[in-house]
C-alpha cells in the first residue's frame, strides 16, 4: 500500500539506492529464522493490523499507541539513510518515518527519563524462529534519551513510499542510522522511559562483542569482523566504514568526553 | 574385453582399463564431488548468486569443504558397516575434493571477499580466533593433499603414511571448529557437524577399543 503525503528530508543522503528486492529480501529478523532469506519467507504470515504499542515508565502520560493512528497523526518523512550492520554489508534505504521525538513527547517524559527502552513482538505462533531460543526473547533494545531525541532518529513505518514490509519490521521500528544495524529494532511492541540502562538483546548473548552503544566504529573492531572496511550491498569491493556511519556532524557531540573504544 | 577381437588392435593402456562398473562408479562420485562446483558456476553465470553474492560463494565453498571431509571421514566407518571394500577405492578423491574446495574457499575469502587488502588479511590472521582455526585446518590438509599420489605413498612407506593421513581427524576438528566459532547466535549447523565428527570418531574409537581387548 502507497503512503500518502510524505515530504522529503534534508537529512536524506543522495547516494544511489539500494533496490526494493534487496532491502527485502536480506534481513536479519531472527523470530522469523536466522537465515537471511527466513524473514521473506516466514514474515507474510505476521497480522500486523490492528497492532497496539504499550507506552509506560517515567512519564507523565503512559498510554497505548495504535500503529495506523500514529501513522495518521504525524507528517511523514521519507529518510534515505545508510544502514550499515556488524557483519560488515551496508545498504542505501528510503525509509519512511517519523522522528522519535515527536512520538515520544506525547507521552511527557519525566526529568528521571535517561533511556528508552523497546521491545519487539514475542508470539512463537507467528514468529516461528522464537520456538528456538537463539535469542532471549523478546528481542531487546534501547536508546540513551538524548539519541532518542536525536532529530536522525526515527520510527519507520514504510521503505520505498509504501508501508513497511513484514520482514522487515513492520508496522513500527526503529531507525537509527549511525549505530549498527541491530539496534534498529522491529515489529515495536512496548517502549519505557526508564531510569537506568536497559538491557538490550545483543548485549546480554554476547556482552564483549555487542555493546550497549554500537556506534558505527571502525577504531573498535568487533572481535569476528573488522570493522574498517564494508560492503555495499550490490557492489564487490570493499569501502572504508566512516565514524557514526558518516553521521559524526550530528552525532558526535552527543558522545563528547566518552572513550568510545570502552563504552563501544 | 573379450569382445574387442573384432575390431582393431586394442592399445596396451586400453587394454588396462578398469571394468565398466567401476567407471560408472568413479564417474558417479567424482560427479557428485564436483556438482557443488558446477552450480555456483551456473549460479554465477546466471546472476543467481543472491542479494550478497561474495557471501554466497565464500560460504558454499567452505559448507563443501567441510561436507566433504566429513564424508572423507565417513569411509572406513562405511566399510566396516557394509563390509564393502568399494567406498575406499575413492577415498582419495574425496578427500582432494574437499582440500581443493577449501582452497577455493580461502582464495575466494582473500581475492574477492576482501580483495587482497593487507591490513584486513593480517588482522584477520592475528586477530580473529576463526579464522586462525580455519587456516589452521587449510594447512593440516596441505601435506595430506601433497602425499596423496601413489608414488609419495611407497615414498613414505605405508606406516609412515598412515600415520601422517591420521592428521585428518585434526582436520575435520578444526573444520568443524571454524565453522562453530564464526556463527553469531544459531550454532544449530556447526552442531550437526560436530556431533558427525563424534560418531565418527566413536566408532574408530570402539573398534580399536575392541581390537586391543580380543
Amino acid at each position: 500500500r502507497q503512503l500518502p503525503d510524505v515530504a522529503p528530508s534534508r537529512f536524506s543522503t543522495d547516494e544511489d539506492l539500494n533496490a526494493f528486492d534487496q532491502i527485502t529480501t536480506y534481513n536479519n529478523f531472527y523470530e522469523f529464522g536466522t537465515s537471511k532469506e527466513d524473514p521473506a519467507r516466514y514474515a507474510p504470515d505476521l497480522k500486523t493490523s490492528p497492532w497496539d504499542i504499550r507506552v509506560d515508565g517515567e512519564c507523565a502520560k503512559p498510554g497505548v499507541l495504535g500503529a495506523e493512528e500514529l501513522m495518521a497523526s504525524h507528517q511523514l518523512e521519507e529518510r534515505i539513510y545508510r544502514l550499515r550492520c556488524v557483519e560488515a554489508w551496508s545498504m542505501v534505504i528510503p525509509w519512511v518515518g517519523i522522528p522519535l521525538a515527536k512520538v515520544l513527547a506525547r507521552f511527557e517524559p519525566t526529568g528521571n527519563a535517561k533511556y528508552v527502552a523497546f521491545e519487539t513482538l514475542e508470539d512463537p505462533t507467528q514468529m516461528p524462529g522464537q520456538r528456538s531460543r537463539v535469542l532471549d526473547w523478546p528481542y531487546r533494545e534501547g536508546l540513551r534519551m538524548d539519541e532518542a531525541m536525536n532529530p536522525l532518529t526515527i520510527l519507520g513505518v514504510g521503505l520505498y513510499g509504501r508501508v513497511m514490509p513484514k520482514q522487515n519490521g513492520a508496522p513500527v521500528r526503529l531507525v537509527v542510522p549511525w549505530k549498527y544495524g541491530f539496534k534498529s529494532i522491529k515489529s515495536i511492541v512496548r517502549i519505557s522511559f526508564t531510569v537506568t540502562e536497559p538491557a538490550t538483546s545483543w548485549n546480554m548473548s554476547q556482552p564483549y562483542e555487542y555493546g550497549f552503544y554500537a556506534n558505527v566504529n571502525p577504531e573498535v573492531s568487533h572481535p569476528r569482523w573488522s570493522q574498517a572496511r564494508e560492503r555495499r550491498i550490490g557492489e564487490w569491493g570493499r569501502r572504508p566504514t566512516l565514524m557514526f556511519n558518516g553521521y559524526g556532524e550530528q552525532v558526535a557531540s552527543l558522545y563528547a568526553g566518552m572513550d568510545l573504544s570502552k563504552q563501544f | 574385453m573379450a569382445d574387442r577381437t573384432g575390431k582393431a588392435a586394442p592399445r596396451g593402456r586400453e587394454r588396462r582399463r578398469a571394468p565398466v562398473k567401476d567407471r560408472v562408479w568413479w564417474w558417479a562420485v567424482f560427479g557428485a564431488c564436483g556438482a557443488p562446483l558446477a552450480a555456483l558456476g551456473l549460479w554465477a553465470a546466471t546472476g543467481d548468486l543472491g542479494v550478497n553474492p561474495v557471501e554466497t560463494i565464500v560460504r558454499h565453498l567452505g559448507d563443501w569443504a567441510l561436507r566433504l571431509l566429513v564424508a572423507t571421514l565417513a569411509i572406513s566407518p562405511l566399510r566396516y558397516l557394509t563390509g564393502s571394500t568399494r567406498p575406499i577405492r575413492y577415498r582419495r578423491m574425496v578427500g582432494l575434493w574437499s582440500f581443493a574446495y577449501a582452497v577455493l574457499h580461502v582464495t575466494a575469502y582473500a581475492v574477492v571477499d576482501i580483495g587482497l587488502h593487507g591490513p584486513t588479511m593480517i588482522s584477520d590472521l592475528t586477530e580473529r580466533p576463526y579464522i586462525m582455526v580455519g587456516m589452521a585446518g587449510l594447512l593440516t590438509l596441505i601435506p595430506l593433499a601433497a602425499t596423496s599420489p601413489q608414488a609419495m605413498v611407497r615414498r613414505l612407506g605405508g606406516r609412515r603414511w598412515k600415520r601422517l593421513h591420521r592428521l585428518v581427524y585434526v582436520a575435520g576438528a578444526l573444520g568443524a571448529a571454524h565453522y562453530l566459532m564464526m556463527v553469531k547466535a544459531d550454532i544449530t549447523e556447526p552442531m550437526i557437524y560436530i556431533a558427525l565428527l563424534v560418531l565418527l570418531y566413536g566408532i574408530r574409537l570402539g573398534r580399536w577399543i575392541v581390537g586391543r581387548s580380543v
